[in-house]
C-alpha cells in the first residue's frame, strides 16, 4: 500500500496544524504542510483543515479564510470525492465556505469552553468515521468560543434524515441529555458530513486523543479511518 | 497620559538638573520624555534594585539569570527552558480586558524574544470579594482577557491561582507566566552589537496607545482611575500569533545579532537596553516608523507602547531575508536605525534630531530610591493577638462549607474551561492540580509548573509570607513528583513611599532570598510591581513565585486525588499544628472567612523541615509507594482532605489522633491551620511500611489518618459531609459568589 500523505492547511492564525502533524505521524502517517496562498495541494490524500483562529477570526470566524487562495483546490478536491476533515476553526471554515451546511454560533455559555467531551459515532459511515466504534462513546476534547451549530429546521430534518449527523454530544454513557452538550448545538450536533460523505466538520479536536499519556487516543481513529479507507471509497446511503 | 505628563513623571527638579549638567545644556522634551519612562520603576527598579541583589541568581543549570528577556535553565540534552513571569495589575484595575490580554501578550514576546516557542502560560489573578457586583465584573472580565488572547495565539494555559480577598478591592493582582523551550544553539540574546548593522522594528503599525504605561504603572491610583485608560494597550493575538511563528522561522536565517520585545516604554526601552547592554550606540529616525495615527511626536513614537512589536539588529547581508520572512506572515518591517559605536541613543524625525542621550545616563542613570522603611506601630500587637479572638471554635462541618464557599479553596473550573489548556498535544497534567505536568517529547520526562503567592500574613509578616510562597510552590512540584529547577518571581507591593510598604518590600525581598537559598533552588527572572496603592491603602505584600521543575520518569507521577477505596491515608509532616505558634491560624484563610482579621503568630517556615518533607514526598512518587499526593496549604488538613476526595469521587473516613484529645481548639488547629512542609497521600495498605521506611530515613513524621472509599468525607467526631454536598461546595463556589453578585 502506498504511503498515505495527509496535507494540514495553514492559515495565517491556525495552531493546531502542528498537533494534527503529531497526530498523523502518531497513526503511522505522513503530513505535509499547505500554505494558504498556495494554489496546490501537493498531491495529497487527504486534507485536513485545523483548529485555531485563522485571520484572527476577524469579520466571522472562518469567514475570511474560506476565501483563501488554497480554497479553490480545497473545493475542486472535495468535488472530486477527496477527504476533507474541517476541525474546529476548520469546520468553522468549511460552513462559510459552503462545503457544508450550517453554521457555528457563539457557545449558549457565551464563554470559550476546553473540556473533554463523550462523542457518539452515528449516521453513515464517512471516510473519517467508518468503521469507528459505535458501541462505546469516543472521548475527545472541545476548545471553543463559537461551536453551537445551527441551521434552519428543514437542513436540521434532513440532516438527521440522511443519516449526515456523524457525531453527537453525549454523556460518558452514550446517552444524548443536555447536561453533556457543551455549547448548545441543536440536536447536540458535534459533527457533520457532506452528502458524499467525503467532508466531515467537526468542532472536537481528535488530534488532542491519540496518545494516552495525554488523556485518550479514542481520536487516532479517525485519522486511520481515511487513511485505510483511501483505497475503497465509502459514502452515504 | 500626554507625553509631557509622562515626562513629569519621576523626574523632579534636581533629577533634572542633574541631567542637565550631564549633558552640559537642557534636555529636550523629547529626551526628558524618555528619561522620564526609563528612570520610573517599572523600568530601571529604582527602588528595589539594590534589594534584587540579594537573590540567588547562579547554579549549575542557569543559563541566564536576570537581566535579559527571561531566565533560561538547562534541561540537559541541548535543550533550554526558558521562562518569566510579569505584572499587569494597574492596566487591568483600568480595563481588565485589555489590561489582562497585553499582559500575557508581553510575557510571550519576553520568552520568544530568547528564541524559545512559547509552550505554556500560568496567570496568578487576585481581586476583592467575587460577591460584589463591581469586583465580580473585574474578575470575569480579566479571565476573558487571559483566555482570549492565550486561546487565541494557541498556546495553552496550564495553570495559576486565584484569590479573593478584600485587600485587593481597589487594587487586584494579574501575573502572567511564559515558559518556553529552545535548543540550546538557537538561543537569542537582545544585545546590539556591530557598528552599521541594521535595526528592524516589525509587527504591529504605532499608535498612540499605552503612552506612558511604565510611569502609570509606576504610580498609585487616586481619584482619576479612569482618566487612565488611554494608557492601557490593546492588544492583537493574531497579529502576535503570526509574530510567534515569523520569529520560529528566524532561528535558521544568519546575521541576526538580537531580538528584543518591544513591550514597557516602547522603543525608548528596548533600544536603549539593546544597545546599553552590547556596549555600542544606536542612531535612529522616527521618520521610518510605520503609524496608525497621524502627526505622532518623535517623543509619542519614542514611549508608545502598541502591542505586538519586535526589536531586531540584523547584519546589512541578512536583513533581505529576514524581511521576507516576516512578510511571509504578513508583517511589516520597518528599517529604523543603525547601530553606532558611539554609546549614545540618538533619536531624529527626517533629518530633525530629537534626542541624544548617552545610554550610561539613559539606562544606568536613574538616581536610587532609597525612601525610609519601618515597620507597622502594631506590629507586635498584631503578631500576639489571639488569631480566633478568644471566640469559641467554629463548628467544623459549617466552617469546612464556609471556607469552601468562600471561592479560594474549592476547585476554579469556573476559570479554567475558559482556557485551552490542551493545544500543543503536550498538557499530561493541566489546571487543577497541584502542578501541571508537560510531557517534554523524545524523553521519558516533564516539565512540572506551578505558581503561587504567599501566606496571607504577609502585611506583619512579610518575610516568612514570601518564603512560604516558594516553599509552597516547591511542595507542589514535589507533591506531583517533579525537582525544582530555578524560579521566576513576582513582587506585588504597596507604596515603597510610605515606611510601612518600604519595609514590607524589604522583608519580602528577604523572604524570597531565605526561601530560595535554603532549598537551593536559583531565581532567573522576575519582575517588581510597586505602588499597588488607592488613596494610601497598599495591597498586602504578594511574592508570586513561578518555578518550574523537573519530573522523571514521566510514568512515576501523582495527582491530588484519592485514587480507588481501601487505601491508606496518611499525613506528612507536622502532625500537630496546635504544638505551633498560633496554630498555624494567624493569617489563616480560616480567620478570613470568621472574621475577616488577619493577625496573630504568623505559621512558622523551616526550611529544612520543607526539603526533607519534600524529598520523601518526591522519592516515594518515584519509587511508586504513593496512589496520591497532595500539599497543604490554604485551609489546611480539612480543604486538603476536601480536594483528595472530590477530585475523582472518591470517599475516606479520618479518625482522630489520640494525641489531639477533645479540646475543640486544638482540634480547629488540627483540621485547619495553616502549617508548612505538610501533604496528604494515600497509598496501598502494602506499601505503607515501605513508605515510613522511608520517613524515618529522612526523619520526617508520618501519621496515619484512616483510610479511603465510601460516599463521604468522614472525620469521626468532627464533620461528615456526603461528596454530592462536599462537591457542590468545592465546585460550585466561584459561580455561586457571581451568581449572588449578579452575574450568573
Amino acid at each position: 500500500m502506498s504511503r498515505v500523505r495527509f496535507g494540514i492547511v495553514v492559515f495565517p492564525g491556525t495552531w493546531s496544524d502542528r498537533d494534527c502533524a503529531h497526530a498523523v505521524a502518531q497513526a503511522g502517517y505522513e503530513a505535509v504542510r499547505l500554505w494558504h496562498d498556495d494554489r496546490s495541494l501537493d498531491g495529497v490524500d487527504c486534507v485536513i483543515l485545523p483548529g485555531g483562529f485563522s485571520y484572527g477570526d476577524y469579520l466571522r470566524a472562518g469567514a475570511i479564510a474560506a476565501h483563501a487562495r488554497i480554497m479553490t483546490a480545497v473545493r475542486s478536491f472535495a468535488a472530486a470525492g477527496g477527504p476533507v476533515l474541517g476541525i474546529c476553526n476548520g469546520f468553522q471554515v468549511l460552513c462559510e465556505a459552503g462545503l457544508l451546511p450550517g453554521a457555528l454560533l457563539r457557545n449558549r455559555s457565551l464563554q470559550f469552553r476546553c473540556e473533554w467531551t463523550h462523542l457518539r459515532v452515528e449516521g453513515c459511515p464517512t471516510r473519517f468515521t467508518a468503521g469507528l466504534p459505535a458501541d462505546r462513546p469516543l472521548r475527545i476534547p472541545i476548545s471553543h468560543g463559537e461551536g453551537r451549530y445551527h441551521a434552519d429546521p428543514e437542513t436540521i430534518a434532513g440532516l438527521e434524515a440522511s443519516g449526515r449527523v456523524v457525531l453527537r454530544y453525549v454523556d460518558a454513557g452514550g446517552a444524548v441529555c443536555d447536561a453533556a452538550n457543551p455549547n448548545g448545538s441543536l440536536h447536540g450536533i458535534a459533527g457533520v458530513a457532506s452528502a458524499g460523505g467525503n467532508v466531515v466538520g467537526m468542532m472536537p479536536h481528535p488530534e488532542r486523543a491519540c496518545e494516552l499519556v495525554l488523556g485518550s487516543a479514542d481520536g487516532l481513529g479517525l485519522f486511520r479511518a481515511v487513511a485505510g479507507a483511501e483505497r475503497e471509497p465509502v459514502g452515504p446511503r | 497620559m500626554t507625553v509631557a505628563a509622562a515626562a513629569e513623571g519621576p523626574l523632579d527638579a534636581g533629577e533634572r538638573r542633574r541631567v542637565a549638567e550631564r549633558l552640559g545644556r537642557e534636555a529636550s522634551p523629547t529626551e526628558l520624555a524618555m528619561l522620564g519612562v526609563l528612570w520610573s520603576e517599572h523600568c530601571s527598579y529604582r527602588t528595589s534594585r539594590r534589594l534584587l541583589r540579594q537573590l540567588p541568581v547562579g547554579g549549575p543549570r542557569v543559563v541566564q539569570g536576570p537581566g535579559e528577556n527571561a531566565g533560561v535553565v538547562d534541561l540537559g540534552g541541548d535543550l533550554l527552558c526558558c521562562f518569566k513571569i510579569e505584572s499587569h495589575n494597574h492596566p487591568s484595575a483600568v480595563e481588565p480586558v485589555q489590561g489582562a490580554a497585553t499582559g500575557v501578550g508581553g510575557i510571550l514576546r519576553d520568552v520568544f524574544a530568547m528564541g524559545a516557542r512559547p509552550v505554556a502560560l500560568l496567570d496568578a489573578i487576585r481581586f476583592g470579594e467575587p460577591t460584589d457586583p463591581v469586583q465580580a465584573l473585574r474578575f470575569a472580565r480579566v479571565v476573558e482577557g487571559i483566555g482570549w488572547y492565550g486561546n487565541c495565539v494557541g498556546v495553552p494555559t496550564v495553570g495559576g491561582e486565584t484569590v479573593f480577598d478584600p485587600a485587593y478591592r481597589d487594587n487586584c493582582l494579574v501575573n502572567a507566566m511564559c515558559v518556553g523551550l529552545v535548543a540550546r544553539d538557537r538561543l537569542r540574546h537582545a544585545r546590539a552589537s556591530g557598528p552599521g548593522n541594521l535595526v528592524l522594528l516589525v509587527g504591529a503599525d504605532t499608535g498612540r496607545d499605552g503612552i506612558g504605561g511604565a510611569a502609570f504603572a509606576s504610580a498609585a491610583f487616586d481619584h482619576d482611575r479612569e482618566q487612565k485608560r488611554p494608557a492601557v494597550q490593546v492588544g492583537n493575538p493574531f497579529l502576535e500569533k503570526c509574530l510567534i511563528e515569523a520569529c520560529q522561522e528566524l532561528a535558521t536565517v544568519p546575521g541576526i545579532v538580537a531580538l528584543q520585545d518591544c513591550g514597557a516604554a516602547g522603543l525608548t526601552s528596548s533600544c536603549a537596553e539593546m544597545a546599553h547592554r552590547g556596549g555600542v550606540g544606536l542612531d535612529l529616525d522616527v521618520a521610518q516608523v510605520s503609524r496608525r495615527e497621524r502627526q505622532m511626536t518623535p517623543a509619542e513614537v519614542m514611549l508608545s507602547e502598541s502591542q505586538e512589536r519586535m526589536v531586531l539588529v540584523v547584519e546589512p547581508a541578512g536583513v533581505a531575508q529576514v524581511r521576507a520572512c516576516f512578510e511571509r506572515w504578513g508583517l511589516h518591517s520597518d528599517a529604523i536605525g543603525t547601530v553606532t559605536a558611539s554609546g549614545r541613543l540618538r533619536v531624529r524625525d527626517g533629518a530633525v534630531i530629537a534626542a541624544d542621550l548617552p545610554l550610561d545616563l539613559l539606562v544606568a542613570g536613574s538616581p536610587e530610591h532609597r525612601p525610609p522603611a519601618h515597620p507597622p506601630a502594631d506590629l507586635a500587637a498584631r503578631r500576639a493577638r489571639d488569631p480566633l479572638d478568644g471566640a469559641d471554635p467554629p463548628d467544623p462541618r459549617r466552617a469546612l462549607q464556609r471556607l469552601l464557599l468562600a471561592g479560594n479553596c474549592g476547585e476554579a473550573r469556573w476559570v479554567w474551561r475558559q482556557y485551552d489548556h490542551m493545544v500543543g498535544d503536550d498538557t499530561v497534567s493541566g489546571p487543577g492540580g497541584d502542578a501541571a505536568v508537560l510531557r517534554l517529547r523524545g524523553r521519558d520526562e516533564g516539565l512540572a509548573l506551578t505558581v503561587d503567592g504567599g501566606h496571607r500574613s504577609s502585611p506583619y509578616a512579610p518575610r516568612t509570607a514570601a518564603a512560604a510562597a516558594v516553599f509552597e510552590a516547591a511542595r507542589n512540584l514535589a507533591a506531583v513528583g517533579a525537582e525544582p529547577l530555578a524560579v521566576t518571581n513576582c513582587l506585588n507591593c504597596g507604596s515603597p513611599d510610605q515606611p510601612v510598604g518600604m519595609w514590607q518590600l524589604e522583608e519580602t525581598v528577604a523572604g524570597l532570598g531565605d526561601a530560595c537559598r535554603a532549598l537551593g533552588i536559583p531565581i532567573v527572572s522576575g519582575n517588581v510591581s510597586l505602588y499597588n496603592d488607592t488613596l494610601g491603602h497598599g495591597i498586602p505584600p504578594t511574592a508570586v513565585v513561578g518555578m518550574v521543575g523537573r519530573l522523571a520518569p514521566l510514568a512515576r507521577r501523582a495527582g491530588i486525588g484519592f485514587a480507588a477505596p481501601g487505601h491508606t491515608v496518611l499525613l506528612v509532616g507536622p502532625p500537630d499544628p496546635s504544638a505551633e505558634p498560633g496554630a498555624g491560624l494567624g493569617g489563616s484563610e480560616l480567620q478570613r472567612v470568621l472574621s475577616g482579621g488577619c493577625h496573630g503568630p504568623a505559621p512558622v517556615v523551616d526550611a529544612d523541615r520543607e526539603a526533607s518533607a519534600q524529598r520523601l514526598v518526591r522519592g516515594a512518587i518515584r519509587a511508586g509507594l504513593l496512589a496520591s499526593a497532595h500539599d497543604l496549604s490554604l485551609g489546611g488538613l480539612a480543604v486538603a482532605l476536601t480536594d483528595a476526595c472530590c477530585g475523582r469521587g472518591v470517599g475516606c473516613s479520618i479518625q482522630l489522633p489520640a494525641f489531639l484529645g477533645t479540646d475543640r481548639r486544638v482540634q480547629t488547629a488540627w483540621l485547619f491551620g495553616e502549617v508548612g512542609a505538610r501533604f496528604l497521600v494515600s497509598c496501598e495498605p502494602a506499601s505503607s511500611a515501605a513508605l515510613r521506611a522511608l520517613a524515618d530515613d529522612e526523619d520526617v513524621p508520618v501519621c496515619e489518618l484512616g483510610t479511603t472509599g465510601g460516599d463521604e468525607l468522614s472525620v469521626l467526631g468532627l464533620l461528615a459531609v456526603p461528596l454530592a454536598e462536599l462537591g457542590a461546595w468545592w465546585g460550585g463556589a466561584i459561580a455561586g459568589a457571581l451568581a449572588a453578585a449578579g452575574r450568573a
